[in-house]
């Protein structure tokens, strides 16, 4: 039986990947942020799964205005490196995981979890700097394959977070059911508290991430009652992201253990946090 | 009637923003491959002429007039394309959005962020 061993709640702001990438984690402005990071890497480094599932969502780049899919999984054995518009980002080929993403569809689909196969799909800086924040120095591999779960933020209605957690609790379900003794990492991806355009470009909501860093953990049913609209209000029209982390969380047991956690602020115009979770109620 | 939530200052990209929008978000979703931006860059008159643009769509392109592009139903993530072939960053454009300057818009960032409500 396959197992969720740990879940990764990481913000995958662009100029994180690009800090990486240009080597300048030891800069004023970035170090705190990547020393912050170092505990959860450091025990992730010493617990490896050997696949990951990201719930993450595309930025115009694989999916355009054409043909917008709530809920995507990508089931093709590799997923090249968008060009998202200034090159490709400098990493390693993304390698799928088919069965086990044949399996999770199936299962879903059984389950009344009317899922969109994504057969080819280029992964961006959603996929890629969640990846670079377990994965420091790849060198010419991730260190597993990867499986994408695509969510619609882009385009209201977004999902509910209700509906985001159930989905997560039916791919936790999956997971259990996939016969093979693997072990299996799950990221929930974006926020926090962040706006990109409009007279609220710059928001940054602490009080509110900090709660929802606490909840997604020790109370994630109330998060599911935050409504869309208190959400865009309450962390930014960016900051709806943060429902990609109840994905996460429904996967995982009732109970789980903190690992981890930073916060920061800024990363470019986002508060940026990392939470790190074991999933069961006795830490290793 | 849409249920899209009305939030003030803030662009909610719904359905409707989609169909209004379609063409000059098109344009910048070209920009993922480097050929077209060479395309652009060397002729941005023409390039737009192959999309199906309004006469405001194509002035506040070829104008970089960043808030008419996002009235006119633009989305954050498609100009940003078109921002980016300009080298302007998200702070360049956050200055712009909240009239700042883009060093008063990334301070206002470094000193915790602005805060609302
Ligand atoms: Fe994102």
């Amino acid at each position: 039986m396959a197992e969720i061993i740990w879940g990764l709640a990481t913000s995958h702001v662009p100029s994180i990947g690009a800090a990486m990438d240009n080597a300048k984690t030891h800069d004023e402005y970035w170090s705190p942020l990547f020393e912050g990071y170092q505990p959860a890497r450091d025990w992730m480094a010493q617990h490896t799964p050997d696949v990951v599932l990201v719930i993450y969502n595309d930025h115009a780049n694989a999916i355009d205005l054409d043909l917008m899919p709530t809920f995507a999984i990508g089931t093709a054995s590799h997923f090249p490196v968008a060009d998202e518009g200034w090159g490709p980002r400098p990493v390693p080929p993304v390698l799928g995981h088919p069965e086990l993403a044949t399996h999770i569809v199936e299962s879903l689909v059984d389950d009344e979890f009317d899922i969109t196969v994504a057969n080819q799909l280029q992964v961006d800086h959603g996929l890629t700097v969640p990846l670079s924040v377990y994965t420091p120095e790849p060198g010419d591999s991730w260190p597993c394959p990867v499986i994408p779960v695509l969510v619609n933020v882009l385009q209201y209605p977004q999902p509910t977070a209700k509906r985001c957690y159930a989905l997560g609790q039916a791919i936790g379900r999956a997971i259990a059911s996939y016969p093979e003794n693997i072990k299996v990492a799950i990221f929930g991806t974006g926020g926090m508290s962040h706006q990109l355009s409009g007279e609220r470009a710059g928001l940054i909501n602490e009080s509110f991430d900090h709660m929802f860093l606490d909840k997604i953990q020790t109370d994630p049913e109330e998060l599911t009652r935050i409504t869309r609209e208190e959400y865009i209000r309450e962390a930014g029209s960016e900051g709806i992201e943060l429902i990609m982390w109840l994905v996460m969380r429904g996967a995982m047991n009732p109970v789980i253990t903190r690992i981890a956690e930073t916060y920061h602020v800024p990363a470019s115009n986002t508060a940026a946090a990392l939470a790190l979770f074991e999933n069961s109620e006795n830490p290793s | 009637m849409s249920s899209k939530p009305d939030i003030e200052g803030t662009y909610v990209f719904g359905i409707e923003d989609n169909r209004r929008g379609y063409a000059l978000n098109k344009l910048c979703s070209t920009f993922t491959s480097a050929e077209n931006r060479q395309l652009f860059l060397g002729d941005e008159a023409s390039y737009c002429d192959k999309f199906d643009l309004s006469p405001e769509q194509r002035s506040a392109i070829l104008e970089r007039d960043w808030v008419k592009m996002l009235d006119l139903g633009g989305s954050i993530f498609y100009i940003f394309k078109l921002a980016q072939l300009d080298k302007k960053s998200v702070q360049y454009l956050g200055g712009i959005f909240t009239g700042m300057s883009t060093e008063e818009f990334i301070a206002e960032l470094k000193a915790g962020g602005r805060h609302f409500g």
